[in-house]
């Protein structure tokens, strides 16, 4: 199956650019997250759900609350050498906030299992966008590698 | 995108934008290039410079180097220098890799010594000094020793044995910022920075084993003051930064400037990523002192990689590191704002100096350079491709309208995903094996990405910094082994 991002080749010439897309908007987020895993691992399939990590983010704008979830995912990537799928996410909005819960699974890296690509250092704010199309939603987030 | 229309040439070298380019505009942008360079320029080079000239209390003209290309908010190769009383301090003006930066130190090995074990070195160095993905060190510290670290810099890495006291000497600042105040930083910075000192990262950072032949030398007086006076003389050179630490002090403070910059101060910039405070507010104040730790951690990991570097070297010749000579040249910072004295507009004034994917150029006989540079001017530590090679230059007194400051690389032409499609990194290894470049790999993938063509010729961008007036050549080093990230 082909997954539902792609990286782009136009923007950002030293970084990492991709879009990604879905029906729903918590769809595009989960696509966006594993767009962040495949830019670190080559296979994001060889992560197996051995650890469970619980992700609670906030944020007064949508862009805002992608890059506030997948700075989430960035983190757990140095902190515990954690690589995570994301599974059960939920976005709320109330009064113009936004609120993500999810739940991260996955394992330390291994180098021997997972063949690893380039390190994410940071999500950036250059050319961030979550936009409704006709057919669901699409973000473009650029990552510093 | 087409270079400007409205684009002057007041130089060989010298390309303005005038502020009538775009509203907002408080200062020119200023490019400093060659025509050829210029040609190639990527797109976002132009839209980003101009935007960095209407940030508040941006002195001279917005400046960008010979290598520079698209980045974020700031272009890669990107120079403001900010009035501190009215300025505004950025995070897009410096990086998410806070004083990613190169170090170079010397052998008194010639290749044909080094040759036979050149594989072992490179293995083994490449065991010694982890790289790749969330990659940790061995050196093993305490939350509480970190925050430690963070204050202190590279002073702490020689203290706890990881080098010689001379090093300092002989690095940026002394391998330490003063002010750094770790209680401005967040557990999550700490958390993501504690266990990886000593490490290289990945992307474009490497270390490179070099060869100074003699037909590379340039200048030979300045070449043989810093050290380089054999023929064939082996060196060794590398690129890290603050790692996780530094990454995540950027991304805390990005968050908070976002916040504060319109509700706060009333700051409009035209990209999110230029977000901003000014540099005398409570939020600028504490992103300086933030900053400043991974300023110091960036120094501390360069320091212990040294050590490491010399530990490999002394166990494959069973000499010591100081009978091999293994003198460090110089240690230059790429990612930072400082707090500098600079002559402008007549009279010497202290400035928030930002650079972006630029190196301080100092040249002769200004302070904060090693007694011994004075008349030479401060080592240049320019990084090229892994298959074209590297240059040491040295700081000039021309500089002043960069605030002395020079080009960083070669700066990428080719985007990461575009030189994946292209090359495949077993190949790329074995062809560079061929043409006597040993490479170890922490990602095949990586590897490709950092295919010499996906970068603009190093020996053009050096020749515009020369000729602009910004840096001098002294030595060119040719790769022969490499630990990449």
């Amino acid at each position: 199956m082909t997954p539902p991002y792609r990286y782009l080749e136009d923007i950002a010439t030293a970084d990492v650019a991709f879009e990604a897309w879905g029906p729903t908007r918590e769809e595009t987020f989960l696509a966006a997250a594993d767009a962040t895993l495949n830019t670190m691992v080559a296979d994001t399939e060889s992560v197996a759900p051995r650890e469970r990590r619980e992700i609670s983010v906030a944020a007064d704008a949508l862009d805002l609350l992608l890059f506030e979830f997948l700075q989430e995912l960035v983190y757990h990537k140095d902190a515990g050498r954690l690589l995570l799928r994301v599974r059960d996410l939920r976005i709320e909005e109330s009064g113009g906030k936004f609120r993500l819960l999810a739940q991260g699974w996955g394992e330390p890296i291994d180098c021997g299992r997972h063949p690893v690509l380039a390190d994410v250092k940071a999500v950036t704010l250059h050319r961030l966008a979550v936009e409704p199309t006709p057919s669901g939603w699409r973000a473009v987030v650029v990552l510093d590698v | 995108m087409p270079i400007p229309k409205d684009i002057v040439r007041i130089a060989e070298t010298d390309w303005e934008i005038p502020v009538t380019h775009k509203p907002g505009m408080r200062v020119p942008a200023r490019i400093f290039a060659t025509l050829s360079l210029l040609e190639k320029f990527d797109d976002g080079v132009f839209e980003q410079i101009t935007n960095v000239a209407t940030l508040p209390g941006i002195v001279g003209q917005a400046c960008c180097m010979p290598d520079g290309h698209w980045g974020y908010g700031f272009p890669i190769g990107g120079l403001a220098a900010m009035d501190p009383e009215e300025g505004v301090i950025s995070p897009g003006g410096i990086g998410f890799d806070i004083n990613c930066g190169m170090r170079l130190c010397l052998t008194n090995l010639t290749f044909d010594e080094v040759k036979p074990r050149l594989r072992e070195m490179v293995d083994r160095l490449a065991g010694r000094i982890p790289a790749g993905v969330g990659a940790e060190g061995t050196v093993r510290i305490s939350r509480d020793e970190f925050r430690e670290v963070v204050e202190r810099g590279a002073p702490w890495a020689v203290r706890r044995g990881f080098g010689w006291r001379e090093d300092l000497d002989r690095t940026e600042e002394g391998g330490c910022l003063a002010g750094a105040d770790a209680s401005k930083v967040s557990e999550k910075a700490v958390d993501r920075g504690y266990r990886q000192i000593g490490t290289l990262g990945s992307g474009n950072h490497y270390l490179e084993i070099q060869v100074a032949r003699a037909e590379n030398v340039i200048d030979r007086e300045t070449a043989e003051s810093f050290g380089i006076v054999l023929p064939d003389q082996v060196v060794v050179m590398f690129h890290c930064g603050s790692r996780g630490f530094g990454h995540q002090v950027a991304t805390d403070y990005l968050r908070i400037f976002l916040g504060a910059m319109r509700t706060r101060y009333g700051i409009h910039v035209p990209d999110r990523e230029l977000a901003c405070a000014p540099f005398r507010s409570p939020e600028g104040q504490d992103y300086f002192a933030a900053m400043k730790c991974a300023v110091n951690m960036s120094f501390a990991n360069r320091q212990v990689i040294l050590h490491r570097v010399r530990e490999v070297f002394s166990e494959v010749f069973g000499r010591d590191p100081k009978d091999l000579g293994m003198r460090q040249v110089y240690d230059v910072a790429h990612n930072t704002a400082k707090l500098e004295r600079h002559v402008f507009g007549g009279e010497t004034r202290e400035l928030l100096v930002h650079r972006k994917g630029a190196t301080r150029a100092f040249g002769p006989g200004m302070a904060g350079i090693p007694d011994d540079c004075r008349e030479t001017g401060q080592p240049v530590i320019l990084g090229g491709s892994m298959e074209t090679g590297s240059y040491l230059l040295a700081g000039v007194r021309t500089a002043g309208r960069t605030f002395f400051t020079t080009a960083h690389g070669s700066g990428r032409a080719m985007s990461r995903t575009a030189a994946r499609k292209r090359y495949r990194g077993r190949q790329l290894q074995e062809q560079m094996e061929e043409r006597g470049i040993y490479v170890r790999t922490a990602s095949w993938a990586g590897l490709a990405e950092e295919a010499g063509p996906a970068y603009k010729n190093i020996d053009d961008v050096v020749e515009a910094t020369e000729r602009a007036g910004l840096s001098r050549r002294v030595v060119k080093l040719l790769p022969v082994g490499n630990v990449k990230g």
